[in-house]
């Protein structure tokens, strides 16, 4: 049993914290936000020339060839930085579609994935579906060697600076039918696709996507056709395994924060830090980062195991840090007293992305089911 | 004990329904569901809050809770709160309360007669708009140690200092505000209670923008301010007992019961509406549940408040009940939210521009189901309740020393 870091995976965590506080304090953060492009073009391409764009693929692939681990050590750090740049969504997410890819696929798409010149959305989610990946109505039908896709997704994350979009359609079967869900890379640019781009509570953007009559060919579609569901599920896992790794990031800095600024913010003659009301809300939001990181570091370690074990690790850690997140974050802005509501102070900020984090890809109901199914 | 109103409280339950039906529409009274708000002005929006305020006043039914002789009604304690529940229950533009219900009892309680004559006639009519001048970056729980200081200079007060959270300033004539006038003895002991003209020079307010996207706090800055000496309420140095006495005021109906059950019923709809595995999110057992003990928790509270009200109409003011009755309210009002949140499950997510104010009308973007419009927003800004008008955490230390006697 060894839960520490090898020399290479501490190196990675310096280079990322160096990227962050280079590229990405507070006031900068801002400033691309609240821009109209929303993310940071020179970011991506730094990150694409730190490498990190390639974390998880093989070194045939053109990738770096690491494990969940380092992926789940640049989420944390990014999740300490609140990173809008969207590194899961491409990297984490749709990598991990195109990586398990046909060769001609992955050859196609993935040198410029890592190169930074394309960025990727996962459109999975659907008006009447909530969490339920099953849940599809988007249909793909064929004729030929070709397909016709349409339908709506909806809260599609980074869909706003995507070129590529990995789709889940319903090729056949009934509207919740875990048979006859496919998978198929979409140009953004093709005839038949349009968007609604927002911004998101949590300073990133999403996009409501529609299709209508998109044509696509044989070449879109990812692994076999009907058959996509257990890999959706894997890749749903991987991205959970992820989220919960920039989750407890984000916790780490409201907790210092909110220790710091009771140390330091004085009333009635004393630093506020003294009431023993406070310390032990603090000693309490201490023990759910605690939780967090343990099960944070459980999932990412079992990623590879067998389905059912693996989706029991998401779901439970998924579970924790749901909760974690919600009492952190709250806490966090209730300890801050009227700072902890305003837009200036960064607390307000680390507790809106929690609380996104919460609901992506199912919450804390959602996966309580889940797991105890899987029981 | 009895748990039924009175045959002539339901008749005037009828009578407030039936005027409110006749007299409330939010599209007049556009302090709420204002569409497109980004393209209402200050002015236009200002007009918007105070047009339902303008209907009851000239109804005569602006501030039942004074005394008659002072342009109050001698409704009964039930009747009163059968009105708030009426208004409530028709969803009616809240009252800016900083003139009705905190200052209007002070002035009446400590003013002299020219301020009982032009402060109350403002607050009445809704001439004049007041807001509160009470916490500084440096005494927030801990009021008493405002420092914001008044020195005499002949017949005026010089006033020079720094508030802060003074809500919806932007639109104020006037604040109330507590200034230091003393540095001896307590804390307590040298504060006073000044009336301030917002238009007087050397006072700069600065908006504050919340993590709702929201625009409804500000620090007001004052530099030199000259405030003639008639404008002190009460005697110098008593500005806290006077502050006490608001802050207990500040507390009835803070509750919320009725618009609680108002958002509850809403809450029900979106949770009928929105699909979880194909079927209604409401009959999701586990979500289905979170609502059925946020009702339970309503009722004692209501109750609660019923005991308080049924107290108080025996002549025995509200004492540290309100205390209850704040805590209880705000945890109610956030778990509403909370479980709103969560019910709209994906579309948590859009985000609406910052031009919104909560409860005084939000701009509205088409992306997603009309229901979930500002659910996000709304969440984000219900954590201040359990901050302001004294934290949960100071309302817990009341109770502790007034009711423990810990």
């Amino acid at each position: 049993m060894d839960f520490s870091f090898s020399e290479e995976q501490t190196l990675l965590r310096n280079t990322i914290q160096s990227f962050i506080q280079d590229n990405y304090d507070f006031d900068k953060r801002r400033e691309i936000i609240q821009s109209e492009e929303g993310m940071s073009k020179d970011n991506w391409k730094q990150l694409a020339e730190l490498g990190l764009l390639g974390v998880p693929f093989s070194e045939n692939d053109g990738g770096l060839e690491f494990s969940s681990v380092e992926t789940m050590i640049v989420a944390e750090e990014f999740g300490k930085g609140l990173v809008v740049e969207p590194y899961i969504q491409t990297v984490v997410t749709c990598g991990g579609f195109l990586r398990r890819a046909s060769e001609a696929q992955r050859q196609e798409h993935l040198p410029r994935l890592i190169s930074g010149d394309e960025i990727w959305a996962f459109a999975y989610a659907e008006p009447q579906g909530r969490f339920n990946l099953a849940d599809i109505k988007v249909s793909a039908s064929k004729s030929g060697d070709d397909y016709t896709l349409n339908g709506d997704k909806c809260v599609v994350s980074a869909a706003p600076w995507a070129q590529k979009l990995i789709v889940s359609a319903r090729t056949s079967g009934d509207q919740s039918d875990k048979e006859g869900i496919s998978l198929f890379i979409v140009d953004k640019a093709n005839d038949g696709v349009s968007t609604r781009d927002y911004k998101t509570v949590d300073g990133s953007m999403a996009s409501e996507v529609s299709f209508e009559n998109v044509k696509l060919n044989s070449s879109s579609l990812i692994g076999e056709e009907g058959n996509a569901h257990a890999l959706i599920e894997l890749v749903a896992d991987e991205t959970i395994a992820a989220l919960c790794a920039e989750a407890i990031g984000a916790m780490s800095v409201l907790n210092e924060t909110t220790v710091e600024y009771c140390k330091t913010r004085k009333q009635f003659g004393q630093p506020i830090g003294k009431f023993q009301v406070l310390q032990h809300r603090m000693v309490d939001m201490f023990m759910q980062y605690e939780q967090s990181v343990s099960m944070t570091y459980m999932v990412n370690l079992k990623l590879e195991e067998e389905d059912i074990e693996r989706s029991k690790a998401a779901s439970g850690a998924k579970v924790q840090i749901c909760n974690a997140a919600k009492f952190i974050g709250q806490s966090a802005v209730q300890l801050h007293g009227g700072m902890g509501m305003t837009d200036e102070l960064n607390v307000g900020h680390y507790f809106k992305r929690l609380s996104m984090i919460e609901t992506q890809l199912g919450n804390a109901d959602h996966h309580l089911k889940k797991y105890s199914l899987a029981s | 004990m009895d748990l039924n109103f009175t045959k002539a409280d339901q008749d005037f339950r009828n009578e407030v329904r039936e005027f409110i039906e006749e007299n409330f529409s939010s599209e007049i009274n556009a302090g709420q569901n204002i569409e497109k708000y980004h393209e209402v002005t200050s002015d236009q929006m200002k007009e918007g809050i105070l047009s339902w305020h303008k209907t009851l006043y000239k109804k005569g039914w602006i501030a039942p809770h004074w005394p008659v002789e002072y342009g109050g009604i001698d409704w009964s304690i039930t009747q009163r709160y059968i009105w708030d529940q009426e208004c409530a229950n028709a969803g009616t533009t809240p009252l800016i309360p900083f003139g009705l219900t905190m200052l209007g009892p002070v002035i009446i309680a400590f003013g002299n007669d020219h301020q009982k004559d032009w402060v109350l006639k403002g607050i009445l009519s809704g001439d004049d708009w007041w807001c509160q001048g009470y916490s500084e970056p440096g005494a927030g729980s801990d009021l008493a140690s405002l420092r914001t200081k008044a020195e005499r200079d002949g017949d005026h007060y010089v006033v020079n200092g720094h508030k802060i959270w003074t809500t919806l300033a932007q639109y104020a004539d006037w604040m109330f505000c507590l200034v230091r006038t003393s540095n001896e003895g307590k804390p307590q002991e040298g504060i006073s209670f000044l009336l301030i003209d917002m238009n007087t020079p050397g006072i700069e307010v600065k908006p504050i923008i919340t993590v709702d996207g929201g625009h409804e706090v500000n620090e007001v800055f004052l530099e030199d301010v000259r405030v003639p000496v008639e404008n002190l309420v009460g005697e110098e140095n008593m500005g806290w007992t006077i502050a006490k006495f608001l802050l207990g005021n500040e507390r009835t109906g803070i509750a919320g019961v009725a618009r609680s059950k108002k958002a509850i019923d809403k809450l029900k709809d979106i949770a009928n509406s929105e699909l979880n595995n194909g079927e209604p999110l409401m009959k999701d057992s586990s979500f289905n549940k979170k609502i059925t003990e946020l009702e339970v928790d309503l009722t004692a509270l209501e109750y609660t408040e019923l005991r308080t009200l049924a107290k108080e109409s025996q002549g025995q003011g509200p004492g540290v009940e309100s205390s209850i009755l704040k805590i209880k309210g705000t945890e109610i009002q956030q778990k509403i939210s909370e479980l709103t949140l969560e019910a709209i499950g994906n579309y948590a997510s859009p985000y609406i521009t910052p031009l919104s104010v909560r409860n005084f009308g939000s701009n509205y973007l088409e992306v997603g189901p009309e229901h979930t419009q500002g659910v996000s927003q709304n969440y984000f800004g219900m954590r201040k309740t359990s901050i302001y008008g004294g934290s949960n955490e100071i309302q817990r230390n009341i109770i502790a020393k007034m009711v423990l006697g810990l």
